[in-house]
């Protein structure tokens, strides 16, 4: 995107300026516009009767959210928007100042190639390549009985990289500053949404109302959002990015379907002696172990664990953690798997000479992890996901849309991927002079998104209960699936292509 | 920026019915032809006995005033024009910008340009028109039709604009009214004669200005897909509210467009994919079609 105009117009507008300096068109002037109100029955009018009116309101200014805003403001249909983003993380209201040399955060997500070419198109990569991330082009899954192993190569796919990990705030920090050096209109309000009412305008009222038709602009149109601060706006759309406990999902009055797992994931830094470069993941008999690559000599560890587990591992020291970790990530629970054991490789042999170039890739030792390098945090897995993503002015994005487990890293990237379809549906509703939160076209939006979804968190959940039983003959299978994976090239490049964000249907399951 | 492209890319693609401009010669032909052996198009009824004639056909307009109150349910009797609308616009879209050469990656191509919706109805074409920057004028027959767009328009600033009027193509024609742009969309099957309403578009277009008519070709299947299938099998509109014998064919409607001044340059046809429930333009004109039509220059 080419912008002449490096100006910035987003502001962010202090809790304390009157509304009355808000005229109903949005907020032009800078946030610094402020003054008191001479008195407060004034005060009180202006409440009254300038509310703020915007195209968008983005309830919830995580990573999704601010995707959606940075996909908008990077296309010419959708950049004059006038939007409104409304979060209390102080992170958006002061800016991240992120430093390459900062201790890396224990919450990080892995990109998938599709989310990336998205966030280069919107301008927003080159921000996440200036701070700490790491690409990997190797990755390696295998399980504790020691049966069998896989490892996949991104040439196997014809791409340079698998995915990049990047600690959540790099990602979160990138989002904004696409944001805010583009000459997108947004306003940033540091409160929390309330209250929501939909503007249903009755149609009925007009047999009475016949001879007395005012021009209703006054009353606002759209749906009213109620902000913590008692502050109102108006909003044609209301997208809902406010994650997976979503108030916009519950005012909208969209149920969801999900469970949660008795499991729960810790997740934490940890530093080696020299740099990771490959994604692992052991499958254990309480759930899997990641160790994804960072940058630096930092990797980051999710560990799916029962309840009971993860909090004595939180609390126990350090010497003892690590000691689990590796323990878990090398010889623990069961032997390292040998090529030939059990006659697997026999089994299988008749692939072979179809198989992907990483076959003849040897089982790898992950390396060892020597100190920790953050807080160990908790949370507990589940899977949620609304029986609908739209109603008429509202809009589900992200974890409010969907929150799977965090088993392939694919929770960022779904939400991605939804910002980004969303906000081309929006531009093609423009395009043809379309009020963007008619209900039409945002089941446009649910229609391209919700089958991929729903198909990803049943991928997702299927490995998740195929790990959690400890059978021994289910061992067996499972080694040979991973096995067959590791040979059939075919099949293994489509588990890829999909865990990539390519959308092609898996077949395999 | 690619993405923008791409998108762009999908609008362009719109301009597929361009296509038909090569097909389209040879329904001109025809319609010549057709109108050497011409009586099957609809004659001037002998019913009027003042100046203007009017276009109006009482028993029509009472079955649209029965539903007003549903123009903007998007589940209700006017689904199918909601539905169609975004086909619709893509379509006038693309043929406004070519012929006036606007530019198509604006999100407000429209802009400078004075455009009537003649029978308007709810408003449901006006609004997108003004969104896209156009000055749109809506009339519409029916008065509670004009008092339902109204409302709904004044909505949103931008469409609030739009000037809603209950009255006839034929007494803004008696104004001396002119515009940049006639749109007729879904109304020509509705009227008491057809010629005489293209006519008045005419009069009402300024001359290098452009007149856009969709309607329901009278075909066989056409009485099958929007008869059968709206009124009666999916309920979608009340029954009765088309009368196939009211319909004219692609043939028919480029003939009194021509008796009328009017050039059709593009014609396109709608095609509904009940899977998809989206409709979307083709070649296939034997069920709804829409015209695109200019005035030539020298004024008669
Ligand atoms: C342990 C764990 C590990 C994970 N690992 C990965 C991984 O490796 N890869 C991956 O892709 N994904 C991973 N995920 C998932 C990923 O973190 C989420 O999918 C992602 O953060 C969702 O982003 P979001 O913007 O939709 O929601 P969130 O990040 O939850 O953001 C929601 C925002 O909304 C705001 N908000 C909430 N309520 C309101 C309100 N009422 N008013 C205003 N604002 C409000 C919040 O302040 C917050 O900023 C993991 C998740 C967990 C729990
Ligand atoms: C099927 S609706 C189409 C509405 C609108 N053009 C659209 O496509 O969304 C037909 C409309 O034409 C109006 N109408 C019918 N005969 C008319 C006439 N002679 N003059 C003006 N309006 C007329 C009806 O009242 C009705 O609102």
């Amino acid at each position: 995107m080419n912008r002449l105009m490096k100006k910035t117009i987003s502001n962010v507008r202090a809790l304390k300026i009157p509304r009355k300096y808000f005229c109903t068109e949005g907020v032009k002037v800078a946030g610094s516009t402020t003054g008191e109100a001479s008195n407060e029955h004034e005060k009180k009018q202006a409440i009254n009767k300038i509310i703020p009116q915007y195209d968008i309101a983005i309830v919830g200014g995580g990573m999704v959210g601010m995707a959606l805003a940075c996909f908008l403001a990077s296309m010419p249909m959708t950049k004059q928007l006038n939007v409104a983003i409304i979060d209390s993380n102080p992170a958006l209201a002061s800016g991240l100042h992120i430093k390459k040399e900062d201790a890396p955060d224990p919450r990080v997500s892995t990109v998938t190639p599709a989310s990336i070419s998205f966030l280069q198109d919107a301008g927003a990569w080159k921000y996440v390549e200036q701070n700490r991330h790491a690409y990997f082009n190797v990755m390696q899954v295998w399980d504790y009985t020691g049966l069998g192993y896989a490892r996949y190569n991104a040439r196997d796919v014809n791409k340079d990289f698998l995915g990049c990990v990047a600690e959540n705030k790099v990602l979160h920090n990138a989002l904004l500053s696409c944001v805010k050096d583009s000459d997108f209109k947004t306003t940033i309000y540091p409160l929390r949404l309330s209250s929501m009412t939909l503007n249903t305008s009755s149609m009925s009222i007009v047999e009475e109302n016949t001879n007395s038709v005012e021009p209703s602009s006054a009353q606002g149109h759209g749906a009213k959002l109620q902000l913590s601060d008692g502050s109102s706006l108006y909003a044609k759309l209301v997208v809902g990015a406010d994650g997976g406990k979503s108030h916009v999902r519950e005012l909208a009055g969209i149920k969801t379907t999900g469970w949660n797992y008795s499991q729960n994931a810790i997740i934490c830094t940890v530093e080696h002696t020299s740099e990771n470069v490959c994604a692992w993941q052991r499958f254990l008999p309480s759930g899997p172990i990641a160790l994804l690559p960072i940058g630096d000599k930092f990797s980051n560890i999710v560990w799916t664990m029962s309840p009971a587990e993860s909090n004595s591992r939180k609390s126990t020291t350090e010497e003892e953690f690590l000691k689990d970790v590796n323990y878990a990530l090398d010889y623990g629970y069961g032997p390292r798997p040998t090529s030939g054991l059990l006659g697997t490789r026999d089994m299988f042999s008749w692939f072979k000479m179809d198989a992907a170039i990483s076959t003849n890739e040897f089982f790898e030792i992950p390396p060892k992890v020597t100190k920790l390098a953050s807080e160990r945090m908790v949370f507990p897995l589940s899977l949620r996901h609304a029986n609908s993503y739209s109603s008429k002015r509202v809009v589900l994005i992200g974890d409010a849309a969907h929150t799977v487990h965090p088993l392939a890293g694919q929770g960022v990237n779904l939400g991605f991927g939804d910002a980004f379809s969303l906000s081309r549906i929006i531009a093609e509703g423009i395009a043809l002079g379309s009020d963007i939160g008619e209900v039409n076209l945002l089941k446009k939006y649910e229609a391209e998104r919700r089958s991929g979804n729903i198909m990803m968190m049943a991928i997702l959940d299927g490995f998740q209960k195929a790990y959690s039983v400890d059978f021994g003959p289910f061992n067996i299978l499972r080694a040979a699936a991973f096995h067959g994976a590791n040979y059939i090239s075919p099949l293994k490049k489509s588990i890829i292509s999909y865990a990539s964000g390519d959308h092609k249907l898996p077949i395999f399951l | 920026m690619a993405m923008a492209s791409n998108h762009l890319r999908n609008l362009t693609r719109i301009s597929v019915h361009r296509i038909l401009h090569h097909r389209f010669q040879s329904l001109l032909n025809a319609a010549r032809f057709f109108s050497d052996a011409a009586s099957s198009v609809p004659q001037p009824q002998p019913n009027q006995q003042s100046s203007p004639p009017s276009s109006l056909k009482d028993y029509e307009l009472a079955k649209f005033a029965a539903i007003a109150d549903s123009w903007w349910d998007s589940e209700g009797p006017f689904k199918p024009l909601h539905v169609m609308n975004p086909t619709r616009l893509a379509f006038i879209r693309s043929a406004l910008c070519r012929h006036f050469k606007k530019d198509p990656y604006s999100a407000k191509p429209l802009e400078g340009l004075k455009i009537a919706d003649v029978g308007c109805g709810g408003g449901i074409l006006s609004e997108p028109l003004a969104r896209l920057g156009a000055t749109v004028t809506g009339v519409d027959a029916v008065e509670k039709n004009i008092k339902i767009a109204q409302l709904h328009a004044g909505l949103d600033p931008v469409t609030s604009t739009i000037e809603f009027c209950c009255t006839t193509a034929e007494k803004l024609v008696e104004e001396g009214r002119t515009f940049d742009a006639v749109m007729a969309l879904e109304v020509i099957e509705h009227v008491a004669n057809p010629a005489d309403f293209c006519r008045s578009l005419s009069a009402l277009t300024v001359p290098n200005g452009a007149t856009v008519i969709s309607t329901i070709n009278r075909s066989m299947r056409a009485y099958a897909t929007a008869i059968v299938a709206a009124e009666y099998i999916l309920r979608w509109l009340p029954r009765g509210t088309h009368q196939w014998s009211s319909f004219l064919t692609p043939e028919e409607l480029v003939l009194i467009l021509q008796r009328a001044g009017i050039n059709v340059e593009e014609m396109a046809g709608f095609v509904y994919n009940p899977v998809t429930g989206r409709w979307s333009l083709s070649d296939d004109i034997s069920v709804n079609f829409i015209a695109f039509a200019t005035k030539s220059n020298s004024t008669e």
